[in-house]
């Protein structure tokens, strides 16, 4: 592992909670305020979405033009086309979490150091949730043995 | 909705920032994709490090998310809110957050960023559900339990 490799990866995770932080992501009511579309509807957080959107699709397809990644062999995108059940229950479940709290993966691990313990508590249970959902990922996706 | 009319939303909304903020992330999505060829999806990559699997640039990402993070709550507190949920529901969120992430291959970068700028139809359903869930969600809060 090149040095040249983990420091792109520390400015990618840089670049990533300033923009999160900027795009005020990191503030839990103004999430909540965004997903309020039947109150006080805030649409600020869409443009977050739009502004991510609109710089990485073009450079999305700039870069896969090319034969490999610049620290890896080659590169690793999920090809998986089906729409099944597993993506959309557990979309649902996410999106039911998400509204709870306020905090979607990325802002929670952005705010967690805190003397307050609100965003640990939750870094700490969506650990368990992510090793449950691995657990439950390779437990059903096991071969089929019917034709 | 008719008491809140449309100049009083747009009012609200702070679209410099919301750009600003959302360019950096697909800035930074793109150099992780550029040097390590891999999706900025924050739910796997973060995973993929609890379950040590030693894949360094990974935690090398996670680890200065959080640093950053934690910098920037210092120096700008005011970008950081605080959740109006209670310590045990916020316990209940991370959960659901973080198995319906796993379950659903992903959350609002992986999906909602990435495979949205990708035109992957997973990725778009995913998103519409999620954002769906989360909107029902909300009102269901505001409405019923207050």
């Amino acid at each position: 592992m090149s040095r040249r490799s983990i420091l792109a990866a520390v400015v990618a995770g840089a670049l990533f909670a300033i923009g999160l932080a900027v795009g005020g992501m990191t503030d839990p009511a103004k999430v909540t305020g965004f997903l309020d579309f039947t109150g006080h509807w805030d649409p600020s957080l869409a443009f977050v979405m739009g502004g991510a959107i609109a710089v990485y699709a073009p450079l999305h397809r700039f870069v896969t033009r090319r034969r490999a990644p610049l620290d890896a062999p080659s590169f690793d995108l999920p090809d998986a086309r089906r729409i099944d059940r597993r993506l959309v229950v557990g979309a649902a479940i996410f999106g039911i979490g998400w509204g709870i709290g306020g905090y979607c993966p990325g802002p929670s691990l952005v705010s967690l150091v805190s003397a307050e313990p609100a965003t640990w508590v939750f870094v700490a249970a969506m650990a368990v949730g992510l090793a449950l959902g691995e657990w439950s990922r390779e437990a059903t996706s096991a071969p089929r043995t019917d034709p | 909705m008719d008491a809140y009319p449309f100049w009083w939303i747009l009012s609200r909304v702070d679209v410099a920032r919301g750009l600003v903020g959302g360019g950096l992330i697909g800035l930074s999505a793109a150099v992780f994709l550029l040097f390590h060829g891999e999706i900025a999806g924050i739910s796997g990559l973060c995973s993929s490090v609890l379950q040590r699997t030693r894949h360094v640039h990974r935690i090398a990402f996670i680890g200065s998310l959080v640093a950053v993070g934690a910098l920037l709550r210092w120096l700008w507190p005011s970008a950081f809110g605080s959740s109006a949920a209670s310590l045990p529901l916020l316990a209940v969120a991370g959960l659901l957050v973080g198995f319906g992430a796993r379950v659903g291959s992903g959350c609002t970068s992986g999906h909602g960023v990435c495979g949205m700028s990708r035109g992957s139809p997973r990725s778009i359903v995913a998103t519409l559900v999620f954002m769906g869930a989360a909107a029902v969600t909300v009102f269901a809060i505001r409405r019923l339990g207050a």
